[in-house]
């Protein structure tokens, strides 16, 4: 497709929404391609890959372009998957049944509007969170942050745990208490297409002119304070965004898992995400998707080895910050012409990093 | 009234008083100096005024309205820009970057409208750049645009910092040895850039420099603080004669 | 109240353990504004070179005094080398790259050690041989103090008094002083600034074992993942006392200790973990130099 901008008028403004339209197309491929090959193994690692770029790219907003260093990154991705794991259980088929039974709305809807309400939800209950944590914590400096989100990580979990309205220590299954309404979403299609949008919005939000700010914010706090932005505010924008799309990954997580437990959001799965960050290179959006993508799929592919999956880590992180501390794509962005356009139109030269 | 005015101004660290009992004024287009031997509290009365620090006592005043208690983003808002005594760039962006993250504060988009990348949004993004360009032009720096701002030789990165503060489009302009590390080329053509920059613009000036010819040669008046304390205030040859300003400078390079 | 105090009294030996892996925290964060994530890690190894050098030399066979010492001076001969190994291979290298790079280091290290004790030592937890019997040697009225809290005690106050004499009364420990204060000029004043630091990490490093075999004496499992808990406790205290500075964590450990024990006996014990991280979210709140640390401000 050309460039849009030599169009005329209504071509111009249509070509986005067309290739939107595009894209869910490919993605709906995909989806159909991958059911045939009837290897729901395979799906769930997908998926997985999917869960995590969601989490690496909404870290690398706080961490990589604004630098904060948020250890606690998997408390938001827990309350996002328990907030849609308890409305699944409690009120999922209700709420399916109102807007099937009561608005006389398709199956399809249905399912759909349901899942863009636990999206919601999740997003929202993790969003709230990065408030009442960004608030006290913000505030503070390197290390200090560090430690100060990893306590509320863990107090988040540990408050979970003891909930025994969500399953306690036994954790909880996502079952629907009508098996006519299916609270699970296992698909390829709704889980990528809310990574692609999640991956989408990180790219529209950092570049940008207003996006700016987070990069100046990570350079230079007193000189971007002295020159007219709060760096308060956007170190706020930049964590409850990132905690909103971990709430989205948690989402992701529940329903496609079909169980939540506590354990599946540990201190362990934060440093995970750091692991995906740094290897990828902080202040590279492609670098995290192609790095979470890559450490999924690895202890996967090497199960014979998978016992050593968390020594691999250590030192991946001990090694990059040696070796490679930019990591394997440091600030730059896989440019493909298309990946350019998906991000809507907007000034090219200058954004190149 | 004056733009900007310092009425006993203090600040106390610990048992330090870093600066005392401080009064001066600076009217709207003026060019004041601001000079005194190292460690005489100089950087230390910008802070004040941008408000990096609170001061003990005293008064600052911005046309009249007190700056008491506003962050410094707000003092910026207000119409003053500063550049700093150690560069503060942002280095790991691009010379263009550094004035499109301070232009950020003016756009008439927020959150969501770049988020969804309308009409609103493309136009004040043509505008930004352009306003970046032209502050480029202005300051020489057009071709090193897409250069990252550390990669910059050191007199281009002064004049980025002049640039990113313009980009704020302040009133009052403070320069912290803005010279420094400069040979008397780059401070012949500085000084240039500077009063021209005051007349284009209708800016008012107030520099922190050590060079004595290169601050005899551009203000009108210059305050002189030793050991936080004003010890003279005056035009630049009542101030050369000074000779308490004489005994302050004692021992110092005063190529005057 | 006898209870009350009962639990004060095992706070208090709780707190000595604390005290001694949060100085090896403050000491490092002093000389190399560093959080050594890896310092729990250590405090982990001196506990399993504990329990190895104890079978190996049948120390159990002969409990007492002697084992004990005989226990604690190798594996705090050993803590002291793996920490000056742990600050040459992962820290010195990044002592000029930007604050985060050895923060991440760090918790690599950490979780190295870790995973690797996991499946070098098995992930199964093993019992440490008892060094000593238990028996109660102290009693007021209901309140009993046996000689394990005793000898915390007292190793964790001969410890604490030695650190303080080493840092206050010799040239070393001067020099890690200026190290602390300021570390460029330090070493423009001729200060050997690698080799204090590497004697910082031993120091530190030592305590940590020390804390290790001492608690493996009244909770004998240990197993490889039992260092990230007292680390991040002990890493809470020292905040709690004033990061970098040496009676800053010794208050700060008693005092956690006795906030642990207190919270786990009257409140519930699934909260104990969770009273550390309030603790913390308090201090870095209202007071972030902790209760003896002074704060430290950025020069514009």
């Amino acid at each position: 497709m050309p460039a849009a901008r030599g169009l005329p008028g209504w071509r111009r403004a249509a070509a986005p929404w067309l290739r939107a339209a595009g894209l869910l197309l490919a993605l709906l491929a995909f989806d159909r391609a991958m059911d045939q090959l009837h290897n729901p193994y395979f799906t769930q690692v997908l998926v997985l890959v999917a869960v995590n770029v969601v989490l690496a790219v909404s870290l690398n907003l706080i961490l990589g372009f604004t630098g904060q260093f948020s250890l606690g990154h998997a408390g938001f991705f827990g309350i996002g998957m328990y907030v849609a794991a308890a409305i699944s259980v409690h009120a999922g088929a209700q709420i399916q049944a109102f807007l099937h039974e009561g608005l006389h709305l398709p199956l399809l809807a249905v399912r759909t509007l349901f899942f863009l309400l636990l999206l919601g939800a999740g997003a929202a209950a993790a969003a709230l969170a990065g408030v009442l944590v960004g608030l006290p914590s913000l505030r503070l400096q390197g290390d200090y942050l560090a430690i100060a989100t990893l306590g509320f990580g863990e107090i988040i979990r540990i408050v979970i745990l003891n909930i025994d309205a969500v399953g306690g220590a036994r954790g909880l299954s996502v079952v629907s208490s009508n098996p006519a309404y299916s609270v699970r979403y296992e698909g390829l299609f709704a889980v990528y297409a809310v990574t692609v949008a999640c991956i989408l919005l990180v790219a529209r939000l950092v570049y940008s002119t207003r996006g700016r700010a987070y990069l100046a914010v990570r350079d230079d706090e007193i000189a971007i304070e002295s020159l007219g932005t709060s760096p308060t505010r956007v170190k706020t924008e930049a964590f409850v965004v990132g905690a909103a799309l971990a709430g989205v990954a948690g989402v992701l997580f529940s329903q496609s898992q079909g169980y939540v437990h506590t354990n599946s959001f540990t201190f362990l799965r934060s440093v995970e995400a750091v692991a995906f960050v740094v290897l990828g290179g902080m202040g590279s959006i492609t670098g995290s998707i192609l790095a979470a993508a890559a450490l999924t799929v690895a202890p996967e592919l090497l199960r014979p080895v998978a016992d050593y999956r968390m020594v691999a880590y250590s030192l991946v992180l001990i090694g990059m910050m040696l070796l490679r501390p930019e990591g394997l794509f440091g600030t730059r962005e896989l440019t493909l012409g298309g990946l350019r356009r998906l991000l809507g139109r907007g000034p090219r030269a200058a954004e190149a990093p | 009234m004056s733009l900007l005015a310092l009425d006993g101004v203090t600040i106390r660290f610990g048992g330090l008083t870093a600066v005392s009992e401080l009064s001066f004024a600076v009217e709207e287009g003026g060019l004041v100096g601001l000079i005194g031997p190292n460690g005489a509290g100089k950087t230390t009365v910008f802070n004040l005024i941008t408000g990096v620090y609170r001061p003990s006592a005293g008064r600052l005043l911005l046309d009249g309205r007190s700056l008491a208690g506003l962050p410094p983003w707000a003092i910026n808002r207000r119409g003053v820009a500063r550049t700093f005594q150690n560069i503060r760039l942002f280095g790991s962006l691009s010379v263009l970057d550094n004035l499109r993250a301070v232009l950020g504060r003016e756009l008439g988009y927020g959150f969501w409208g770049g988020l969804w990348r309308g009409a609103r949004f493309e136009a004040e993004e043509r505008r930004a750049a352009a306003r970046a360009r032209e502050l480029l032009e202005l300051l020489g720096l057009a071709e090193m645009a897409g250069e990252p701002a550390r990669a910059l030789p050191y007199g281009a990165q002064r004049r980025l910092e002049i640039a990113r503060a313009l980009a704020t489009r302040p009133r009052l302009l403070l320069l912290d040895e803005p010279a420094a590390g400069m040979n008397t080329q780059e401070k012949l053509e500085l000084r240039g850039l500077v009063a021209q920059l005051r007349r284009s613009l209708g800016l008012t000036l107030l520099l922190i420099e050590h060079d004595m010819r290169f601050v005899m040669g551009l203000c009108e008046r210059i305050v002189v603080l030793d050991h936080g304390v004003r010890i003279a205030e005056g035009s630049p040859e009542a101030i050369r004669r000074d000779p308490k300003v004489i005994e302050a400078y004692l021992g110092e390079d005063s190529a005057a | 109240m006898e209870a009350f105090l009962q639990q004060l009294v095992n706070g208090i030996a709780w707190g000595g353990i604390y005290a001694l892996i949060a100085l090896g925290y403050t000491m490092v964060y002093g000389v190399l504004k560093l959080i050594n994530f890896a310092h729990g890690e250590v405090y982990m190894m001196g506990a399993m070179s504990g329990y190895y050098s104890a079978r190996w030399l049948g120390l159990s066979e002969r409990p007492g005094a002697v084992s004990l010492l005989t226990a604690l001076g190798i594996a705090m001969a050993f803590c002291a080398a793996l920490g000056t190994a742990i600050e040459r291979v992962a820290y010195r290298p990044l002592r000029r790259a930007p604050r985060l790079a050895p923060l991440i280091t760090a918790i690599g290290v950490s979780l190295f050690f870790q995973n690797a004790g996991q499946l070098v030592f098995g992930a199964d937890p093993k019992v440490a041989p008892q060094l000593l019997e238990t028996r109660e040697i102290l009693r007021f009225g209901e309140v009993a103090v046996t000689n394990l809290q005793l000898v915390i005690l007292c190793v964790a106050g001969a410890l604490c008094a030695a650190l303080t004499f080493v840092v206050q009364r010799t040239r070393m420990g001067k020099a890690m002083r200026a190290v602390a204060f300021d570390r460029e000029t330090a070493a423009l004043m001729g200060v050997p600034i690698d080799r204090v630091i590497a004697f910082t990490f031993a120091l530190g490093s030592a305590l940590a074992a020390a804390a290790g075999i001492l608690v493996s004496l009244s909770n004998p499992k240990v197993d490889p993942l039992m260092g990230l808990m007292p680390g991040l406790k002990a890493f809470v205290a020292a905040v709690l006392g004033g990061i970098g500075s040496l009676p800053g964590a010794m208050l700060g450990g008693v005092l956690m200790g006795i906030a642990e024990t207190l919270v786990a006996g009257y409140l519930s014990s699934t909260y104990r973990d969770a009273i550390a991280f309030v603790i913390l979210i308090v201090i870095l709140v209202l007071r972030p130099a902790g209760l003896l640390g002074r704060a430290s401000k950025e020069k514009v």
